[in-house]
């Protein structure tokens, strides 16, 4: 396919592959932010292909698995009643509430549903108009502007019986989160090509700078990551921390502008629990009160739920990049995708399921 | 989550609100939501997030991405030079 195979190409990858290895002659650590990054890098086995020098390490970029534990019990809980239906990507149907998933929910009986678009919940809606339903809104800015888009043309077109469960995040306040613990050890950012597509990099410019980091805003197929990580490398080898743009075929200093704008319409800044990492202060998105109405926590009274996390998942210290999926003493034994403890075995960008699924044991460094 | 995929806009509705389309991702095609890519034309190439193009291919920038690699030979006797005529 047109823009994906050559992206693909093994002489490419090989090419970038030995211009990292001629190029470093220091330890350096980087980041990938983007959970879909994540998943390649597992899946095509980058690691193998990188000198020994060269340590990536997995971020936070999965909202399935930073969505909060209490936001899971609080969608079980509205997709249970009788009236309503709920929708969801795929993705949230499995991760692991208190006691229950949304997927157990639907086995018993509830309307649960996958959809591929908020826009086929607002199809729902307009087809049942006997039922409630009920978007699971979750989310980096580059699913805001289209959770966004339902919720305005709900309002347009007088669609009462849709609303929306809100768990949206922003990714520059969870960097700055990792980048202000003493601990961390990274040297290196790849920024997530998809987020900077709706908000473009220039609220990486000061990241950058503040913490004397490199930023590359990188694609998702294994020549861009490569690639990404050669202009990383180059930058820490040549003692420059500023931000590049390795995504350049999709990715625009100043990102999309309607879908920034639709944002920033129905949409404003709070704070923000993420699963695993605790409240990070301004790093979530709420309804503004114009759209109140459409804001399922308001319209379901949902009551105080108990939320506990299981005691054997690391989730948090995996998100962070402290820790390895297969450090945990649960690794493929008590959790698997079949049966996970913690989210990020679920998503499909879940660091603990690309390790499953690929088969990743950390012993595979053959470079 | 952030999963967004390159297609071919082989339709497009610009007299409905928000502008729809339809997208071929390799022979299957998807009804598509092209309000935040006003400037698409048929045959465009875009990139589609949960029903949404959120931005058009720029063939130039996919180009110069991999111009760096200079002329390496191909397996198959093909040049580089011939996926910039593509």
């Amino acid at each position: 396919m047109r823009f994906v195979d050559e992206y693909r190409d093994g002489k490419f990858a090989s090419f970038y592959a030995e211009s990292i290895r001629s190029l470093v002659t220091k330890p350096w650590s980087i980041m990938e932010i983007c959970g879909g990054q994540t998943h390649s890098i597992v899946k095509y086995g980058i690691e193998t292909l990188l000198p020994d020098e060269i340590t990536l390490v997995h971020g936070p970029g999965c909202p399935v698995c930073v969505t909060p534990l209490e936001m899971i019990d609080r969608a079980i809980a509205i997709a249970e009643r009788s009236e309503v239906l709920f929708t969801s990507f795929g993705d949230m149907l499995r991760v692991p509430g208190t006691q229950s998933d949304l997927l157990t929910v639907k086995a018993n009986g509830g309307s649960v549903r996958i959809v591929y678009s908020p826009l086929d919940a607002l199809r729902l809606a307009r087809e049942h108009p006997e039922k409630e339903v009920v978007f699971f809104a979750v989310g980096f800015e580059t699913t805001a502007p289209a959770n966004a888009m339902a919720v305005i043309e709900a309002h347009r077109t007088g669609i009462r019986n849709f609303s929306v469960l809100c768990s949206q995040v922003l990714v520059p306040p969870a960097v700055e989160a990792i980048l202000g613990t003493p601990s961390h050890n990274i040297r290196g950012l790849l920024a997530a090509g998809h987020v900077c597509t709706v908000m473009g990099f220039n609220e990486y410019l000061p990241i950058a700078s503040r913490y004397q980091i490199p930023i590359v805003v990188t694609g998702f197929e294994p020549v861009d990551i490569l690639q990404g990580i050669f202009m990383t490398v180059k930058q820490l080898e040549e003692g420059r921390a500023v931000v590049e743009n390795q995504y350049s075929r999709v990715v625009r200093p100043d990102g999309n502008i309607p879908a920034r704008e639709l944002l920033n319409e129905v949409f404003e800044v709070t704070d923000r629990t993420w699963r695993g990492i605790g409240e990070i202060p301004q790093s979530g998105l709420r309804l503004r009160k114009k759209f109140a109405d459409f804001d399922a926590e308001r319209r379901f009274q949902v009551d105080a739920i108990r939320s506990v996390e299981s005691p054997d998942c690391i989730a948090g210290a995996v998100l962070c990049g402290l820790k390895r999926p297969y450090e945990c003493p649960a690794f493929g034994s008590k959790c698997t995708p079949e049966h996970p403890l913690g989210a990020p075995m679920v998503s499909s960008e879940g660091s603990c399921a690309a390790y499953f699924q690929y088969g990743r044991s950390g012993h595979e460094k053959v470079a | 989550m952030c999963l967004a995929v390159p297609g071919k806009v082989v339709e497009i509705d610009r007299s409905i609100s928000p502008v729809m389309g339809k997208v071929d991702f390799g022979g299957v095609r998807k009804d598509v939501c092209l309000d935040w890519v006003p400037d698409v034309h048929l045959g465009d190439y875009v990139i589609v997030h949960v029903g949404f193009a959120i931005s058009t291919l720029d063939e130039n920038e996919a180009k110069e991405t991999l111009r760096l690699i200079g002329e390496i030979e191909w397996d198959d006797g093909r040049e580089e030079s011939e996926f910039r005529k593509e």
